[in-house]
């Protein structure tokens, strides 16, 4: 038992860290490690979240680039997401379910980390399903969208509405976005199952890493959700609102 | 800790535990109602995002208020479901300001796109 490496070295508690731009710069000159609070783990996140930042902003940007050099008319999105719901023609319907749906998700997914934290491990499994269950729908949701927007003749390098350009970003913005949320489900439905059989109390090895888990991983599974959230506020501002 | 099997692995999961350094044994763990409010913070941001449309605002208007909308959701997003508030702002600093970057390439992107479209309405008369 005495295999295990016991980290004795950076075991600073919170109370010896000073706090404010004094702590900052400490932490930055000190020994070993910059991130007192953060694990290795929740860092490596947080800067895969920045990369994917930047990815996003491109596909951003160069959508504004695109509806800014037009010099055809840019299609109306409140129009072309509209939905008739009982006869009635209610603009971005569609997009605004999406979002509550999304909000949503991530509500469930921050109580998760809370009850894997307090290692109420049935409650933390069953509200990572529901995440993945409002996950699932927003991806159900964009799928109907696109096939509408598709049978309607919306194409990258055309559509019937205005701008050619309307097209190649909507596919590219919201096909990327989507991408990540199927793959934030999976990711969330191989974490639930870990934590509903008491992986992280027992120490069992996960299948790719061979490595123990903690309960930390659900609080990083989250970051990965809550970004995923936090694109769409984006996406929803720029491209479906502007 | 809910571990009742046997001697052997509680000992070893007491010993994984103590691997673990003292600044993160504990993790973020905050009230539910603070989700919970910060949930129905989100919700009404973003019926307001969606009144802006629904009521057809435009020009200055319906910009700012966009970007007002979008700016207030994503700060809570951030610092509450995402645990900024409670990092250390080494933290903070490293992953929140790289990002800014992004605003010189906005800017250059659209300078290069108005140029654009200047050229086009000129040599194409569109």
């Amino acid at each position: 038992m005495t295999a295990e490496p016991v980290t004795t070295e950076h075991v600073t508690t919170e109370s010896t860290l000073r706090s404010s731009l004094h702590g900052m710069v400490a932490d930055w000159s000190s020994d070993q490690r910059s991130f007192k609070s953060a694990s290795w783990g929740k860092a490596m996140m947080w800067i895969f979240l920045v990369s994917d930042t930047f990815v996003f902003s491109c596909f951003l940007i160069s959508y504004m680039t695109v509806r800014m050099s037009t010099t055809v008319e840019w299609p109306h999105p409140s129009e072309i997401f509209a939905l008739e719901i009982g006869g009635k023609k209610i603009p971005l319907i569609l997009i605004a379910i999406m979002t509550f749906d999304l909000i949503t998700s991530s509500g469930t997914m921050a109580m998760a980390v809370n009850f894997a934290y307090a290692r109420e491990r049935r409650k933390a499994a069953i509200l990572m399903l529901v995440t993945a269950f409002f996950g699932a729908a927003f991806v159900g949701m964009q799928a109907f969208e696109w096939t509408k927007l598709i049978h309607e003749g919306v194409r990258p390098w055309g559509n019937p509405f205005g701008a050619a350009q309307f097209g190649s970003s909507f596919f590219m913005i919201t096909g990327f976005h989507g991408f990540h949320v199927s793959i934030g489900v999976i990711f969330l439905l191989i974490v639930a199952r870990a934590v509903w059989r008491g992986d992280y109390d027992v120490g069992r090895r996960g299948f790719f890493t061979s490595r123990k888990g903690r309960y930390e991983i659900v609080e990083i599974m989250g970051l990965y959700w809550h970004f995923v959230d936090l694109v769409w506020v984006f996406i929803f501002a720029f491209f479906y609102l502007w | 800790m809910t571990v009742t099997t046997d001697d052997t692995t509680h000992s070893h999961v007491q010993v994984a535990q103590a691997a673990q350094p003292a600044a993160q044994a504990h993790g973020q763990q905050h009230p539910i109602k603070l989700y919970l409010l910060v949930w129905g913070l989100l919700f009404v941001l973003s019926a307001c995002s969606y009144l802006v449309d629904y009521f057809d605002f435009q020009g200055y208007l319906r910009w700012f208020l966009i970007i007002v909308f979008m700016l207030l959701k994503a700060g809570l997003i951030v610092a509450v479901f995402m645990h900024m508030a409670w990092e250390r702002l080494a933290l903070v600093v490293a992953i929140l300001l790289p990002p800014l970057a992004v605003l010189v390439l906005m800017a250059m992107m659209a300078w290069e796109g108005d140029y654009t479209n200047y050229l086009r309405v000129i040599f194409f008369g569109a």
